[in-house]
């Protein structure tokens, strides 16, 4: 392929895959709002569209009840009144939703999404993502998470508030301080499949999932995505009680809408890149017989990602600052230092073959 | 440098971004002018095929150096330049000296060396991660190591620097 075809294909494939991502927002919102409510023994939103069910004895049965929430908040957000607070910045205020969004979009573009569908995947390649075969596709997203804090930030600078700014603060030292926990533990699967190209490091699980080789590592990604995505119990930058709403409360209408939806696209792209790294990505039964079914897993481990976020909401509190510091910097940062090293040495020693006589004297105990 | 015309849109937007940041009032400005002149340098070492070095500038320099210049900014409220003359007169002709200097050793390079984007092509050099890992730590191991080295110097300064006069004082939280 030319380099004219690859970048048009990239343009095609990135605009359908990310309309799937944003109507996957909108139903995570739903799914958000749902699940918390069934959590805290509540019914949660059922009016907005339901599908009515008559029974005999002349009433209906509401099947679906609520499925066109999502629709009804993204009216009310387009018509809210559009309120720009008095002297803010508004050249960094109007910048700053789209700096949150586009990062959180732009994950999107290496996600390996399947395996090698016919028809959908060009040649040289092995596997299905709007931009197949990048060699450093794992410091991409390392970038691009990295430069998503901008938005927050400067939300909370531009907004003219005393709320908003500590809240723009808390975001970037909070940012800063799990980042490098976040960075250690992504190299381990990086170094398990001798490679940093997302495609190979799914291929590489087709024996295991590297979750069950090292799950230390899947561990302390996963509490540093909650901090990196500022989800509970990592919310200090929203905290509700002392914040008010953080660094958004001067937005309203689609600029806030913008913040929500930059929360939940990261959301989505990093449990899929979560799933990528440490729970065989697209891979499952029969995916190589039928690559297509690889979009069903992932979408399938993308929602367990979701739902597992949605359930550590509603199941922690929230941590104190000083905690939160403490945990990052004394806990997080050196377990993955330590865990980093031990697989390093590790895997010189097995590829010395060290291991070896060990390995065969348990192969010979097991299995004869 | 493939396509003249892709070169010429990234040099306008480095140097704009750059004249930017040294002309911004306001330090947040500043900042995020540098920040978009690293994207910009990250962009040309994606299109001088070096991928690596251009993921490493964004996560370095754009997503934690600047965040922290931006932290600091922003936690001491230093925003807006003191009225007080704050570029001197010398600093003035020195800046537009070494600028002339500069611009000489160009235009010399130009005339009388191969010149600056000559006709000869580029020598291809294999820029994954792995080739360049295997340069680093074979050919130019000891300048690596010892600039690991500076580093973790600079590292245990801050620590010290940075830790409390009182010892075995623990600041109280104020919780307990």
């Amino acid at each position: 392929m030319t380099p004219g075809e690859i970048a048009l294909r990239a343009l095609i494939v990135g605009f359908i895959v990310t309309f799937a991502f944003i109507t996957g927002f909108a139903y995570t919102t739903l799914l958000e709002r749902k699940l918390l409510a069934r959590l805290q023994h509540r019914v949660g939103p059922n009016r907005a569209g339901y599908i009515p069910i008559p029974t005999r004895d002349g009433k209906e049965r509401k099947l679906l009840g609520g499925f066109l929430q999502p629709a009804a908040d993204a009216v009310k957000l387009f018509f809210k009144e559009d309120i720009t607070p008095g002297r803010v910045d508004l050249i960094i205020y109007n910048l700053a939703p789209m700096l949150a969004v586009i990062p959180a979009i732009l994950i999107l573009a290496v996600i390996p999404l399947a395996g090698k569908v016919p028809w959908l995947v060009p040649d040289p390649y092995n596997y299905f993502a709007i931009v197949p075969g990048l060699n450093v596709a794992v410091l991409f997203v390392l970038a691009i998470t990295s430069v998503g804090v901008y938005g927050i930030v400067l939300a909370g600078w531009a907004s003219n508030s005393k709320y908003a700014v500590l809240g723009g603060i808390r975001a970037s030292a909070q940012m800063i301080s799990y980042e490098l926990a976040m960075g250690l533990s992504v190299l381990i699967p990086v170094m398990l499949a001798n490679s940093m190209n997302l495609g190979e490091i799914v291929a590489a699980q087709k024996g295991g999932w590297f979750v069950f080789l090292q799950p230390v590592a899947a561990i302390v990604f996963s509490i540093a995505v909650l901090a990196e995505l500022q989800r509970a119990p990592f919310d200090l930058l929203e905290a509700e009680q002392e914040l008010s709403a953080g660094f958004n409360v001067e937005y309203g209408g689609m600029r806030f809408g913008m913040f929500f939806m930059a929360e939940y696209m990261k959301m989505a792209s990093l449990s899929a890149i979560a799933a990528t790294l440490f729970f065989g990505g697209y891979r499952g039964p029969f995916v190589d017989q039928v690559p297509a079914l690889g979009f069903l897993y992932i979408s399938i481990k993308i929602i367990i990602g979701l739902v597992l976020m949605i359930w550590i909401r509603a199941t922690f509190p929230r941590l104190r600052y000083d905690q939160l510091m403490n945990f990052g910097w004394k806990v997080l940062l050196p377990i993955s230092v330590m865990n980093f090293i031990l697989v390093g040495v590790g895997i010189v020693l097995y590829e010395e073959g060290v291991f070896t006589p060990l390995i065969e004297m348990m192969r010979a105990f097991f299995f004869g | 440098m493939g396509n003249p015309i892709l070169f010429l849109i990234l040099a306008v937007i480095a140097v704009g971004s750059a004249l930017g940041m040294l002309l911004s009032r306001n330090a947040i400005y500043s900042a995020l002018f540098l920040v978009l002149n690293f994207v910009t340098i990250a962009v040309f070492y994606l299109v001088l095929n070096a991928p690596f070095i251009a993921m490493v500038q964004i996560t370095v320099y754009a997503g934690a150096i600047m965040v922290l210049f931006l932290f600091v900014i922003m936690l001491l409220g230093a925003e807006r330049l003191g009225g007080v003359g704050a570029v001197r007169d010398w600093e003035w002709a020195t800046a537009a000296l070494l600028g002339a200097v500069l611009v000489l050793v160009f235009i010399l390079e130009m005339v009388l060396g191969k010149g600056v984007g000559g006709t000869e092509t580029a020598v291809f050099v294999d820029s994954s991660p792995t080739a360049l890992g295997l340069r680093l730590f074979e050919a130019y191991v000891f300048p690596f190591e010892l600039t690991g080295v500076l580093l973790l110097i600079a590292m245990i300064g801050v620590v010290v620097l940075g830790r409390t006069k009182k010892r075995g004082k623990h600041v109280q939280h104020s919780n307990n």
